[in-house]
């Protein structure tokens, strides 16, 4: 049976769309899995004697007060990122398998992830280190050990709390308190998990716990998941209530708010899409580790101005680079009804546009640090409207990626969207106001630079409808082979 | 009102679709049969400048169709899922189709009154998107918002697939009266001839890709077509 199971996800994985793409993307996705090989493995290798260089306190005490955190953010990302293969299962229900089997096929499929895997390279070399510094060969093997089972008990309970967004936002925020007050020197929780943690070392038997937790996790996940081995129980897809909205507002805005109206109901009603909030507000908050000595090299001015441009653009970044894709499933109306690309595109931009001056607003808070680096954020934010809004667009063009609007888990899973053109794209994204204001401060000063990436952002608004009949022009080449890759669905 | 010349389709070598010749007149009710695979769906798309033609062209009220976009404002169809904008209520789809072509929420609200029968209570104010429907009742919205904005040229593809028996008969009459309006043109492609005799007064058959019948309905033509196909 295993040995069936086996080659069914062998066949899953060299079939799937994204494996079938050209060669040049498979080699980018190798680069992208293998980057975070090596930074974890550098993470695992290097932050022992990091910790030890720069600060005062025991290496190890330290990792194991801070690993907490660690494990959180852990679960952060899988929640995020991580698919519960629950979709694959329906084909095999009604076939001769037990459901233990099945139950138990998907769930050791689930350990393998790469979620799982990525850890053992920050994990291992660490252990080795602790070795090399003559740390007790049976304590170091306990702890590592108790750190695999944490990271497969954080992987279990990720399948256990998928859906369910009010058990996962309660545990982010019950944590962010405790960082806070953890920041505030109020209240240390980090005091009580260390002597767990740093247990596993210390005293051999306390593996017990984790591997016993991991049991039990994995009994409990067992039985939730056999209960509701049914269409429709767990593996039935869940509907939301529907309310109609109409945004009458926008009706004086003519054809633009017809489509600002979808846009908008895109954005509220579709998990994927509401992942862009999440990163434009994250985004928001990115200047604040530049100039604030946070990251040494973001000190740099130059770099400033990168910090400054993802500080309002964050929406345009995460939504503006897909704007086709966001209309994949229902690309065929939009091309066939009574639409011209002109005003589909234009609504686009001015979603960009709008949401970027919002952003603009919001960041009125970094007047704190002094006026210069709100202007700084000013200024981008004009280079934003100004060039980079038609560049994500025109990126656009040629992302041809279906997006499935039901799950946001696919963040970073689109790899066809990662081709050449668009990466080339990023260069007047970002380096061109980078060197602008390089420029500026070599020959003159600070404000002149500024100047420079403003004056670049006002001439591309100037240029608005000479560009529009390019890009226009563009998508229209693009149109038959956007159609054709958006009906390949994953 | 469509002319099509010397059309075909070709894909990696195989000619999917060729047409050398056909003419609809404005107002016809155009049924179009076949097999799997015989090109309805290749044509319907072409129809729609969703596919690029590889030889010849279709025009539509004298417009080249993968030319201009001007055949969008009196053109509609429904074609499959892609059509619908799964995030939406109908009502808001219907209103979103309605401002595409210039009606705004009370034309789209009045027009909606002559389609309660045809929707049965299970469209309207239940509170779904359209992703949750039901594969029948998604169709139901999508060939109605197929109607809004008064389109000379209506285009359904396999319209009656997947409705139950009441809403088939209810969606026959709604044609019907369609095809009695000389001003519609409308094309409709299914799998089952009688529907498609019941409903067009002209019939062509595709096999491969070729035209291999074209009749005017008449009391004959569904034993006619029957035996064709059983052939």
């Amino acid at each position: 049976m295993i040995k069936r199971f086996l080659s069914l996800e062998w066949k899953s994985f060299i079939r799937s769309a994204s494996f079938q793409a050209n060669l040049a993307i498979k080699i980018l996705m190798i680069f992208g899995a293998l980057y975070f090989m090596v930074m974890f493995l550098a993470l695992g290798a290097g932050s022992y004697y990091i910790i030890e260089k720069a600060t005062e306190s025991e290496p190890f005490q330290l990792i194991n007060r801070f690993i907490l955190y660690y494990f959180v953010c852990d679960l952060v990302f899988r929640f995020f990122l991580q698919k519960t293969p629950v979709m694959n299962i329906r084909p095999l229900l009604y076939i001769n398998i037990k459901k233990d089997t099945i139950v138990n096929y998907t769930l050791g499929k689930s350990a393998l992830s790469f979620f799982n895997i990525m850890h053992l390279f920050f994990f291992i070399p660490l252990a080795v280190v602790l070795l090399i510094e003559g740390f007790d060969v049976l304590g170091v093997i306990t702890w590592l050990v108790g750190m695999i089972a944490m990271v497969l008990i954080i992987n279990f309970l990720n399948i256990l709390i998928d859906k369910k967004d009010a058990v996962f936002y309660a545990v982010v925020v019950i944590f962010a308190v405790l960082g806070a007050l953890h920041y505030y020197d109020l209240f240390d929780a980090t005091n009580y998990t260390v002597l767990f943690f740093k247990g596993l070392y210390d005293y051999v038997w306390m593996v017990i716990v984790p591997i016993a937790t991991l049991i039990l996790v994995y009994k409990i996940v067992h039985s939730f998941f056999k209960s509701n081995l049914y269409l429709d129980a767990g593996l039935s897809t869940t509907h939301d209530i529907a309310k109609t909205q109409n945004f009458e507002w926008l009706d004086q805005f003519g054809t633009l708010g017809t489509f600002l109206k979808n846009d908008i109901r895109l954005i509220t009603r579709n998990k994927r899409a509401k992942s862009v909030i999440i990163m434009s507000v994250l985004f928001l908050f990115y200047g604040l580790l530049f100039g604030s000595g946070a990251i040494e090299v973001y000190d740099g001015p130059v770099w400033q101005v990168f910090g400054g441009i993802f500080v309002t653009g964050g929406f345009m970044f995460s939504f503006g680079q897909f704007v086709p894709s966001w209309d994949s499933s229902y690309y065929n109306l939009m091309m066939s009804q009574n639409i011209q690309y002109r005003e589909y595109l234009s609504s686009k931009w001015w979603l960009m546009v709008i949401v970027t001056l919002i952003a603009a607003v919001c960041a009125s808070f970094y007047l704190y640090f002094g006026w210069q680096s709100y202007l700084l954020i000013l200024v981008t934010a004009v280079y934003n409207i100004g060039i980079n809004a038609y560049i994500v667009l025109l990126a656009g063009a040629f992302t041809k990626t279906p997006i499935d609007l039901m799950s946001n888990k696919n963040a970073f899973g689109d790899k066809k969207a990662f081709n050449f053109k668009t990466l080339l794209l990023v260069i007047p994204q970002i380096l061109v106001p980078l060197g602008l204001y390089y420029l500026g401060i070599l020959f003159f000063d600070e404000v002149i630079g500024l100047g420079f990436i403003a004056l670049a952002g006002i001439l591309g608004f100037a240029f608005k409808s000479k560009v529009f009949n390019w890009i226009e022009n563009i998508y229209k080449t693009q149109k038959y082979e956007t159609i054709a890759a958006y009906k390949q669905k994953n | 009102m469509i002319q099509v010349k010397n059309l075909t389709k070709t894909y990696n070598g195989t000619t999917v679709l060729n047409i050398t010749n056909l003419d609809i007149p404005k107002g016809q009710s155009f049924g179009l049969v076949g097999n799997n695979g015989a090109g309805k769906t290749t044509f319907f798309s072409l129809l729609l400048d969703l596919i690029q033609p590889s030889t010849g062209m279709i025009t539509s009220n004298s417009i080249q169709i993968s030319q201009s976009e001007k055949w969008k404002p009196f053109t509609s169809a429904f074609i499959d899922e892609s059509f619908l904008i799964g995030y939406l209520t109908p009502e808001e789809y219907f209103y979103f189709i309605g401002e595409l072509r210039g009606w705004n929420k009370a034309d789209v609200d009045s027009f909606l009154v002559k389609y309660e029968d045809f929707f049965n209570g299970e469209i309207l104010k239940n509170k779904k998107y359209l992703r949750d429907l039901s594969k029948g009742n998604s169709k139901k919205v999508g060939i109605v918002a197929a109607l809004i904005g008064e389109p000379e040229v209506i285009i359904l593809d396999e319209p009656f697939a997947n409705l139950d028996p009441t809403t088939q008969i209810r969606l026959k009459k709604i044609i019907k009266e369609l095809a009695d309006d000389t001003n519609v043109t409308i094309l409709v492609s299914s799998h089952d001839l009688q529907h498609t005799v019941e409903v067009s007064n002209r019939i062509v058959a595709l096999q491969k890709g070729e035209v291999v019948l074209d009749l005017v309905p008449s009391s004959e033509t569904l034993k006619e077509l029957e035996a064709f196909f059983a052939a």
